[in-house]
């Protein structure tokens, strides 16, 4: 139990995919406006990326590795996250119409999402078990849910302020730096794990 | 034969990951949307966003369900508006042809370039270098980033500076989004004479450093009967409404800044034959 402990705050906090290792920026700008597209999203992150190390996983150690395709890693993965994107959207037009106007374009964005492909990429590079490639994978969306939901806080403040932000600064370019000092702010994380877990 | 197992695995997990969405889009298939399958399937798919809407599905949508205007799709023409108006069983009001216009004629006889520029070969990186090589910094840059994005091959570069066939012309306006000088615009098909200068610098200037430049002597507003061209900012402006294109203030132009569509679509024709 204590090593499913450390891998999900290690995911969540130290080796957070949107603030540490910079991956999945594109949605973490994107939806984050809102604070409930913020949050559909990263269900839908959460599930994928969960879903998609639970695919890829077996396909990597049962039939890639054996026969020594290592190479083919990349291509595969994404033609099984790419398919399990469009199964989960066809999915949810039918059951969660709401969400999926909700989520849009960002939905088929996941397909190619570094983020996902990143989580079940460094799964097989860490030599997790499969239960530790699942635990990490759901630690990684929590994570990202995380960092999702804290940038729509500070996005929404950003907002409030409308006009005092400088011209020159207003848009994107105030929430690039309100996403560098996030993630600064994540940077004081770093060690926990080893200190929590001694 | 080391090729053989790679792509039999890719292919076999590409065809059951196949099979497994064809089953899933049939198991959970949602009842088509038949009024904007249609209206769809009429739009030319261009994706110009001339209509306003993000691209063809998106205006499809908002004339299926949030009663959109029939008649928005420009590069369609009338032939469009009267299917969809027909699909969507309203009468069709007429959508006007409209086609883009160059606003500069300093070609290479008329005006010369202050350096000569190297870097990317293109209008808006030319444009950011000094307002670009030409001596007038309002004027056509003949890179062609119009060309680039035109999907209808319509617009040539002729002696330096863009040209726009009409014939081919469906005014879609993406060229005029793509000039950094903003020379393009979409006027009425109807309307064939424009004035083909976009410089407000003062005549005295224009005149020097392009032949063709309009000087804003506001000869063309005097002789104009009907009272369609004010110069405003050293500038003339026709406006498309009121003007009956009689030519007589071409032929007032002391500078030729003043120019009807049919000389430059000569021009044009004649590049390409």
């Amino acid at each position: 139990m204590k090593e499913f402990a450390m891998i999900i705050v290690g995911a969540v906090l130290v080796n957070n995919y949107v603030l540490s290792k910079f991956l999945g920026i594109c949605p973490f700008l994107g939806v984050s406006k809102k604070l409930d597209s913020a949050f559909g999203m990263s269900l839908a992150v959460i599930f994928v990326m969960t879903l998609a190390t639970a695919v890829t996983w077996p396909i990597q150690r049962g039939i890639l590795d054996p026969n020594g395709l290592r190479y083919l890693q990349t291509v595969v993965f994404i033609l099984v996250i790419a398919a399990l994107v469009q199964l989960i959207e066809t999915a949810m037009k039918k059951y969660l119409p709401a969400l999926h106007q909700a989520l849009g374009i960002y939905l088929p964005l996941i397909t190619t999402n570094c983020a996902v492909l990143g989580v079940t990429i460094l799964n097989i590079d860490e030599n997790y078990t499969y239960a530790q490639s699942i635990v990490n994978a759901i630690g990684s969306g929590l994570g990202f849910m995380l960092a999702m939901v804290l940038f729509s806080g500070v996005r929404s403040r950003v907002e409030a302020a409308g006009d005092r932000i400088p011209k020159a600064f207003q848009g994107i370019p105030i929430t690039l730096v309100a996403a560098a000092i996030v993630s600064v702010s994540f940077m004081g994380f770093s060690g926990i794990v080893d200190g929590l877990f001694k | 034969m080391t090729i053989v197992l790679p792509v039999a695995i890719v292919g076999g997990i590409g065809l059951i990951a196949s099979v497994i969405l064809v089953i899933a889009a049939k198991v959970m298939a949602m009842p088509a949307d038949e009024l904007f399958d249609k209206i769809r399937g009429e739009l030319p798919g261009a994706n110009c966003g001339a209509c306003g809407y993000a691209g063809c599905d998106d205006y499809a949508k908002a004339v299926a369900h949030s009663g959109a205007k029939t008649n928005l799709c420009v590069p369609g023409g009338a032939s469009v508006t009267a299917a969809v108006s027909a699909a969507m069983g309203v009468a069709a009001e007429s959508a006007e042809a409209k086609y883009a216009v160059v606003h500069c004629s300093g070609n290479c006889y008329a005006t010369d370039a202050i350096m000569d520029y190297e870097g990317k070969q293109s209008c808006a990186a030319c444009n950011f270098f000094y307002q670009g090589k030409g001596s007038c910094s309002h004027g056509c840059l003949g890179y062609g980033d119009c060309i680039a994005v035109c999907q209808y091959g319509a617009i040539s570069i002729v002696d330096g500076i863009a040209v726009i066939d009409k014939g081919l012309c469906v005014g879609c306006g993406m060229c005029a989004k793509a000039c950094p000088n903003h020379l393009i615009e979409v006027i009425p098909a109807s309307s064939t004479v424009y004035v083909g200068c976009s410089s407000h610098d003062k005549g005295a200037f224009t005149r020097k450093v392009c032949k063709n430049g309009c000087i804003g002597c506001k000869k063309c507003e005097k002789s104009c009967e009907v009272g369609a061209i004010t110069v405003t900012d050293n500038l003339a402006h026709i406006d498309p409404e009121k003007c009956i294109n009689c030519g007589t203030c071409v032929e007032n132009c002391p500078t030729h800044a003043i120019v009807t569509c049919a000389s430059r679509c000569e021009a044009a024709n004649g590049k390409a034959s």
